[in-house]
């Protein structure tokens, strides 16, 4: 079924067009894809200065602790991991970042500020977003939507400029459609922008929660096990993407469980047990850590005697 | 599986395909004629159509009426999925503000009929927002109860509270200061009331497809997780409350103003149901399905009038039938959300996007391009 139409001027559109492109104007155009998906700052940062912080962060649920005193902080530019066994507290941890959970003692900090009482809209504005262990997209929107429902965290237009379509709504819209549409490329998943997000198969579905946490500008992108249900060659590419967010200019806090993508792809390693912070460090060491290794693989009797 | 169950729904999808890759003027060529054709229906009096109990233009307008509140409560049902069992408290609402500002039997400053549309809009808004920002904060089932609990209060306001004049009334509704209607006859009504329709249809429109629109569909769909990707979740909907509570507003001032009386008798739970009927029997999210449901709720019982004692009994049974079959209703919620989509989707595909329901299966045996 193909329609003629005066506003396609390449049968099948921009997807069809870059399938045929040479290796040279595909590089070309991934990297105006990346500009417009990189995030516009005022200010140039410093790589490597402290984005969030953790403050003796403890959470406690009746009387059980989830987290107790756990301190870390994030880098800029970096890609930090946050791994433990199951329970160990990692998505709690999340959780108190992202202003779902608040801290029943200790603070979180984001570019030195509290976050104190923010709401979740208002963390989320204030530049930390997130992505769900279970897929929690838009089912009854499509791809491309569901993107611009996070590029709105950033839009200004009120009720009545939408009603009566002022100029800012109209500015807005193209913006969001634009840089929706290059969040779809980024992550490749452009084919399928028309269709409805429950309709997605599942390792688009992934994908599609990524790129809608990057359209609302984070400083920090959280991705809660992006890789659950992967298999390995989708586990690599999977890295590769990881590494091309951090590569335009965002920081990325990562828990996963796959012990080879997080020791692939990630520049540190905080390790928690039991709510609290045992390890920190370089992924080499994390690895010949001996309080790590006993978290995963247990203690043999006679040394715990 | 035989090959007429599969051609049926896809023969249905390629029509509905085709009309969305028609462009914006070939479609509005095609609906210039019916809504050429809605306009005149009371002043043709098909033979089939005509209702004979009643007067054909009054079952007209009470048709529109009926469609214009159940754009309102689309908004809030539909679109926000904020399920409200009390909107005929916002109708009465409306219908109050055009009573106690035309009628001799108000005491109040006398204004222009045409003047207590905008106003009765504006009270409503404030009742929605009084309504909206306690009760707001539940979820589900217990938004339901509270919502039913305005309906009643409204109500009983007005039964008890003496300046509203309880079930003796308001007369004269809409009339001006020498007691002459604001309109003679119900086609002119009628014909006020559709063009009321199609300014709201559009600027619903424009809300839809913008960040409101937007906002309100992702509550819809999951309010923690719209929460969490910075929408506003409770200012949004408060404004989904107050714009559907305007509608409704603006639809009982309407219907004050053609029938010329308002008493307490017409703003029961029943009639909320009714309203409700229309948004879930035509489809939830679907401005062109609650339009249908309506025209199905008001109309029938009108055109059939030997089945109207067993109105609710049929209604009921209707409703029933759907949930098992077709819980979606008459035609599934489907938005557009971007103001720029279609070009979007061109653009980016070379297609547009995909708008039925249907799962990825059926989309993939049917061919479709990929």
């Amino acid at each position: 079924m193909t329609h003629s139409h005066e506003d396609t001027p390449v049968e099948g559109g921009l997807v069809a067009e870059v399938a045929r492109m040479s290796p040279e104007e595909l590089a070309e155009h991934e990297a105006e894809v990346a500009e417009v998906v990189a995030v516009d700052r005022d200010i140039q940062v410093e790589v490597g200065e402290t984005l969030l912080e953790l403050r003796d962060v403890t959470l406690k649920f009746g009387g059980l602790t989830a987290l107790d005193s756990v301190s870390f902080g994030i880098r800029r530019g970096e890609i930090l991991g946050l791994i433990g066994p199951n329970g160990a507290g990692k998505t709690t941890c999340f959780n108190a970042m992202t202003g779902v959970y608040r801290p029943t003692s200790g603070q979180v900090l984001l570019e030195d500020a509290p976050l104190g009482k923010a709401t979740r809209h208002q963390i989320t504005q204030r530049g930390i977003a997130r992505t769900f262990q279970n897929i929690r997209l838009f089912g009854e929107m499509t791809a491309l939507e569901n993107v611009v429902v996070g590029t709105d965290a950033r839009h200004k237009t009120s009720v009545l400029g939408a009603l009566l379509r002022l100029p800012r709504h109209h500015h807005e819209e193209k913006a969001a459609v634009d840089r929706a549409m290059a969040l779809l490329e980024f992550v490749g998943i452009a084919d399928r922008a028309a269709d409805k997000a429950k309709n997605l198969p599942y390792g688009y579905q992934r994908r599609l929660e990524i790129a809608r946490a990057m359209a609302t500008e984070p400083k920090l992108l959280c991705l809660d096990e992006p890789a659950a249900g992967f298999n390995p060659a989708e586990k690599d590419d999977l890295m590769d993407l990881i590494r091309k967010i951090r590569d335009d200019g965002f920081t990325v806090l990562l828990i996963e469980h796959d012990m080879r993508l997080v020791m692939g792809v990630t520049d540190r390693i905080v390790v928690l047990e039991f709510g609290k912070k045992i390890a920190d460090g370089l992924p080499a060491e994390i690895r010949e850590n001996p309080a790590v290794i006993a978290a995963y693989l247990g203690v043999p009797d006679d040394d715990a005697a | 599986m035989t090959t007429q169950t599969v051609s049926a729904p896809a023969r249905r999808r390629s029509i509905r395909e085709q009309w969305n890759n028609l462009s914006r003027p070939v479609q509005w060529a095609f609906l210039l004629p019916v809504v050429v054709l809605i306009y005149f229906l009371p002043v043709l009096n098909p033979p089939l159509i005509a209702t004979t109990g009643t007067d054909f233009p009054t079952a007209m307008f009470d048709v529109a009426r009926y469609a214009l509140v159940a754009i309102g409560l689309n908004v809030v049902v539909g679109q926000a999925g904020l399920l409200d069992l009390g909107y005929v408290g916002f109708f009465a609402v409306g219908a109050y503000v055009a009573a106690l500002f035309t009628s001799p039997n108000s005491s109040l400053h006398h204004l222009p009929y045409l003047w207590t549309l905008p106003l009765a809009m504006v009270v409503t808004m404030i009742f929605g927002v009084i309504l909206g920002t306690p009760t707001l904060r539940l979820r589900g089932d217990y938004l339901a109860i509270v919502t039913l609990g305005f309906g009643e209060i409204i109500r009983l306001v007005a039964d008890n509270v003496g300046p509203l004049r309880g079930q003796s009334g308001f007369e004269r509704v809409g009339t001006d200061a020498n007691g002459t209607p604001f309109f003679a006859n119900a086609t002119q009504w009628y014909w006020l009331t559709i063009t009321i329709i199609i300014v709201v249809l559009l600027l619903v429109g424009n809300l839809e497809r913008s960040r409101v629109g937007r906002a309100w569909v992702s509550i819809r769909e999951d309010e923690d997780v719209a929460e969490i990707m910075g929408v506003p979740v409770f200012k949004f909907k408060i404004w989904a409350f107050v714009i559907g509570a305007a509608i409704g507003g603006l639809s009982g001032a309407l219907y004050a103003g053609k029938l010329g009386f308002v008493n307490n008798q017409s703003f029961d739970v029943i009639t909320s149901m009714l309203f409700l009927a229309a948004v879930v029997l035509g489809g939830a999210g679907n401005k062109v399905g609650v339009l249908l449901g309506a025209v199905v709720v008001a109309y029938l019982p009108l055109r059939f009038v030997q089945l109207a004692d067993y109105n609710y009994l049929i209604f009921g049974i209707a409703l029933i039938i759907l949930m098992i079959f077709r819980p979606q209703g008459l035609l599934g919620a489907r938005q557009r959300l971007l103001a720029r989509g279609r070009q979007a989707y061109q653009r980016l595909l070379g297609r547009g996007e995909q708008i039925s329901g249907e799962s990825a299966l059926a989309a993939d045996t049917q061919g479709g391009p990929r």
